[in-house]
């Protein structure tokens, strides 16, 4: 609870700094937090590195994990189609198209765009970011409440890299290969279900 | 993406190389730079122009769009999750 709430303050401090454009320019912080993200991506792997122990535990994982994926499509796509009831002027395949995003806001805000105008590329845009920002700041109590493979899952398309250094600290060092599987599975399934259900 | 995987192959090769040595505020670290990594994310989206205008006509309907599809997924890993451990008979 505790590691939540702080996340979620860093979270609005930035965004109130922000707002009220307290830094310098948005080219030069777009740097910053990609540079910040190369860190904590190269930590990850020299934590995994460092340990002699998790290649053996590698080995040893279920192979079920490797349904993870399969189960994030399936539950976002089955959750993203109850909320067609709930938005009469939406299609279901529009909801769909939205939910497919699976937090990979910039791609599948550009593509919706294309396909299906900029008012529903925006709601792209926010969902899937809101998403993303639900895994980094949820991690922790997910995992308590609903295991280790919950915000895994929430975390969609960017549990290989933008997400990564928190479910590595939320859900333990043996999850990490979890999650860079189901990272790179969703990842790519990304475009190809955006596109299918734009062109439905 | 490739540059992704490539920045953790360094990081995994600079690890097995200093496996001997134990790193105890690695996590530490770990923690520290995702604070910044989300105030940075926070500073991103305060700034977004098409974020802060788009909350207002279309924040309901992305709200509502993410919190079921959130809410759909939490649900399929939970049911994985506990299917694995009913496996295994007991926790883990």
């Amino acid at each position: 609870m505790k590691g939540s709430l702080i996340i979620v303050g860093f979270f609005i401090a930035g965004i109130v700094v922000g707002v009220l454009h307290l830094l310098p320019s948005i080219e030069s912080l777009g740097n910053v937090s990609y540079i910040t993200l190369c860190a904590l991506i190269f930590l990850v792997g020299f934590m995994i590195g460092n340990d002699d122990e998790i290649f053996k535990k590698f080995k040893r994982l279920n192979r079920l994990y490797m349904l993870l994926p399969l189960m994030t499509i399936v539950g976002t796509l089955a959750g993203c189609a109850i909320t067609t009831l709930l938005l009469p002027h939406r299609s279901l395949s529009e909801c769909l198209a939205v939910g497919s995003g699976m937090g990979y806001y910039s791609l599948s805000s550009v593509l919706i765009t294309q396909y299906k105008g900029a008012a529903l590329g925006t709601v792209a845009l926010l969902a899937n970011i809101v998403r993303e920002v639900i895994t980094l700041l949820g991690a922790p109590l997910m995992v308590r409440w609903f295991g280790p493979l919950a915000p895994i899952s929430v975390g969609g398309a960017t549990t290989m890299d933008t997400t990564l250094p928190i479910l590595t600290s939320a859900c333990g060092k043996d999850f990490v290969i979890v999650s860079i599987f189901h990272g790179f599975i969703v990842d790519f399934s990304v475009p190809l279900l955006v596109t299918f259900f734009c062109e439905l | 993406m490739l540059q992704i995987i490539l920045i953790m192959a360094a990081g995994i090769a600079a690890g097995w190389l200093l496996r001997r040595r134990t790193f105890k505020w690695l996590d530490t670290l770990l923690i520290v730079l995702v604070w910044a990594l989300l105030f940075f994310l926070g500073v991103e989206a305060g700034e977004n122009p098409a974020v802060i205008e788009g909350l207002k006509d279309l924040g309901l309907e992305a709200l509502l769009l993410s919190i079921a599809g959130t809410a759909g997924s939490i649900a399929a890993a939970w049911a994985l999750w506990r299917y694995i451990n009913h496996r295994k008979g007991g926790k883990q």
